[in-house]
């Protein structure tokens, strides 16, 4: 079941008595979400897209667009007939209820002909709970569980009554860093073992990049970018979407373009051609630096920190617009971390230059790939 | 004893200093009344140790009278003013304009005094030679005859005394109710909806069971309080509670020590002692009702 989203728009009336003028939370937005995928939502808090997941999920109605399940135009149904699961944040599993008192809960709401048998709701019940892998826990209140099972459950209630599609909102905010690695991979599983269409919310790049099959960048209620997580971060559309993703983040340099040369500061570092001249913003990622004795690049060096895998190098240079920048290069590349500077030559397909007003991506010949 | 329980008892010194002097000691004090037969309050004597006082307060009819009163209050404006506070409160947490206004509506009861809310009770009730009141005219329109509520019969006036306590007792309760209800995350409820649960199941099976320990306060409080009722009777009635036959147990104590027929200490503590055992026992019973049972 792929879920498609038409110039979906939802405002907000202003509230308050000084309050002027409305809130527009998401901006015309479309995108798909294919059949039997895991998407991460991905953006900066406050940038749309829990109101998204909750007018996908009939929480909130769109002011204008529609939302498509498959063929279903489902905008004016309300949750209960879309076939969503849904977990919350906080997971919302009602704390006077046990674990499988939580699980059966969706089902005993069914009504009429849909409604189960007990024994068949107790057997699906049993059966999700087995395949989050909490039956021991069926007698549990949910305050006796840790932040992982807690999150088992609510994914657990969500598909009990076999959704359609599965939406989660922010899954491992919650959760400490190392339950945060196991929970995703957990979750991974779960999505590949039953199929189902599944968004998923989050505001850490990370988190989204590594185990969604599509990812979708917001800001400001408005789509920035969609693709493959590899795609995206090789091809950033813009300058937030550069910026956006990737540990360390991109190094953003202010630069110039003088016929067909890029140029950081006074210096000519990379050709390229077909970018018209003037003022540009140079997003360069941390592996995109090569140490090289004579490189054009002279950055002052700060210090080298080893990690064994590979090097981090953090220097300083005049037209970089934080006060350190970083670069990762392979831990068999030397360098003397004693030397006051260091130089390096630059990985044509890991620089991108960004229109200095705009801040879109300005395709060209010599830096960055090609306009996909 | 460790540094730590040494350093609390000495915190909680104070207050154990003042509860001793002003409620242990007057407490026992009244347990010593109670059983001293014939104390002569002028010269300080009594003639023997006994439960003839509790033999004496237990035949007297007009001790009787007062505690079929109270107890009639209690069973019936405890549960009917915890389940109207529950609706309201449910009623206003779900609008959204005017939200304020009632809740300060329904509130101003509290701040009132109680004998000047009596008194308004009585002009609405009261037959007079010259009115038939307000409630009267109201019950007139539906072809109901003139009812005296205040000197008629006795049905008539615990209907007053009830509907009287219950209006006092029920902005408390919404107060209350509205902010256990306020406090309870908006994400149980937007699941609920995702799977799609009925109004009625919302409300018994997630808000009720999340505003349980609020509602048992209020009744276990209720309880209490409609138990110690007094004022309120002498504010509808007048201080000769016992001719009316509207009498409660606090009335009957009051009226045993500064009454017309007053000036019997050990009667008084009997009853008192009568009256702390009854509240007791129903507190108890409340708490074991209630109580989380041993798998919660």
């Amino acid at each position: 079941m792929n879920i498609t989203l038409q110039n979906l728009t939802k405002r907000f009336p202003a509230r308050g008595r000084k309050a002027q003028g409305e809130t527009t939370a998401v901006k015309e937005l479309s995108f798909e979400v294919p059949d039997g995928m895991l998407v991460g939502l991905l953006g900066p808090s406050g940038c749309g897209k829990s109101t998204t997941l909750n007018m996908i999920c009939g929480l909130e109605t769109p002011t204008e667009g529609k939302i498509l399940f498959g063929e279903d135009d489902v905008t004016a149904l309300p949750p209960e007939l879309r076939g969503v699961g849904m977990v919350f944040q906080n997971y919302a599993l009602y704390p006077h209820l046990t674990v499988l008192q939580n699980i059966l809960f969706p089902l005993e709401n069914l009504k009429g002909k849909d409604r189960p048998s007990r024994q068949e709701m107790r057997r699906r019940a049993l059966e999700t709970a087995q395949l989050v892998q909490i039956e021991e826990l069926l007698d549990r209140k949910p305050k006796e569980l840790s932040g992982g099972q807690q999150q088992r459950v609510a994914i657990a209630r969500a598909l009990v009554k076999m959704p359609r599609v599965l939406l989660l909102d922010e899954p491992l905010s919650n959760l400490d860093a190392r339950l945060r690695l196991q929970t995703r991979e957990e979750i991974c599983k779960i999505q590949k073992k039953t199929g189902i269409t599944t968004l998923f919310v989050t505001h850490d790049q990370e988190e989204a990049m590594s185990i969604s099959d599509r990812i979708v960048v917001m800001r400001d209620g408005i789509l920035m970018q969609q693709g493959r997580p590899q795609e995206v971060y090789d091809n950033p559309a813009n300058l937030f979407v550069a910026k956006f993703l990737g540990t360390p983040p991109i190094n953003v340099f202010e630069g110039q373009v003088q016929n067909g040369q890029l140029f950081l500061g006074d210096v000519n570092v990379l050709p390229t051609t077909g970018v018209q001249d003037g003022p540009v913003w140079v997003g360069i990622r941390p592996e995109g630096f090569l140490p090289e004795a004579n490189g054009p690049l002279t950055c002052g060096l700060n210090r080298v920190e080893v990690l064994g895998r590979d090097t981090s190098i953090v220097c300083t240079h005049p037209a970089c617009q934080t006060d350190t920048l970083r670069a990762v290069i392979r831990s068999d590349q030397e360098v003397d971390p004693d030397s006051e500077t260091v130089r390096f030559s630059l990985r044509p397909e890991k620089v991108f230059l960004f229109d200095r007003s705009t801040e879109e991506r300005l395709y060209g010949q010599g830096a960055g790939p090609a306009r996909p | 004893m460790d540094r730590n329980s040494k350093k609390a008892w000495l915190y909680l010194l104070p207050s154990l200093l003042l509860l001793g002097a002003f409620l242990i000691y007057p407490l026992l004090d009244v347990l010593i009344y109670s059983v001293e037969e014939c104390y002569n309050f002028a010269s300080q004597t009594y003639e023997g140790l006994g439960l003839y006082n509790y033999a004496y307060v237990l035949h007297d009819p007009y001790f009787l009278q007062a505690v079929e009163n109270t107890f009639v209050l209690v069973i019936i404006t405890v549960p009917i003013s915890t389940i109207l506070a529950l609706l309201i409160s449910t009623a206003l947490s779900s609008i959204r304009p005017l939200r304020q206004l009632y809740q300060t509506i329904y509130f101003l009861p509290y701040v009132t005094n109680t004998l000047a809310v009596g008194l308004v009770f009585m002009v609405l009730f009261q037959r007079t030679e010259y009115t038939d009141g307000l409630i009267n005219l109201m019950l007139s329109w539906f072809g109901a005859g003139p009812i005296d509520f205040i000197n008629g019969p006795h049905w008539a006036k615990m209907f007053v005394l009830c509907f009287y306590t219950i209006w006092v007792v029920l902005p408390f309760k919404i107060l209350v109710l509205t902010s256990a209800l306020a406090s309870v995350n908006e994400e149980y409820y937007q699941a609920a909806r995702v799977d799609g649960t009925s109004k009625t199941r919302i409300f018994f099976r997630i808000t009720l069971p999340m505003i349980s320990p609020m509602i048992v306060y209020l009744v276990i409080t209720g309880f209490i309080g409609a138990f110690k009722a007094y004022s309120d009777a002498v504010a509808l009635f007048g201080t000769d509670l016992n001719a009316a036959g509207m009498n409660t147990i606090v009335g009957y104590v009051y009226d045993m020590l500064y009454g017309d027929s007053g000036g019997y200490p050990s009667y008084a503590s009997a009853a008192a002692i009568l009256l702390f055992v009854i509240v007791l026992t129903i507190t108890c019973i409340n708490l074991l009702v209630t109580r989380k049972r041993p798998t919660d």
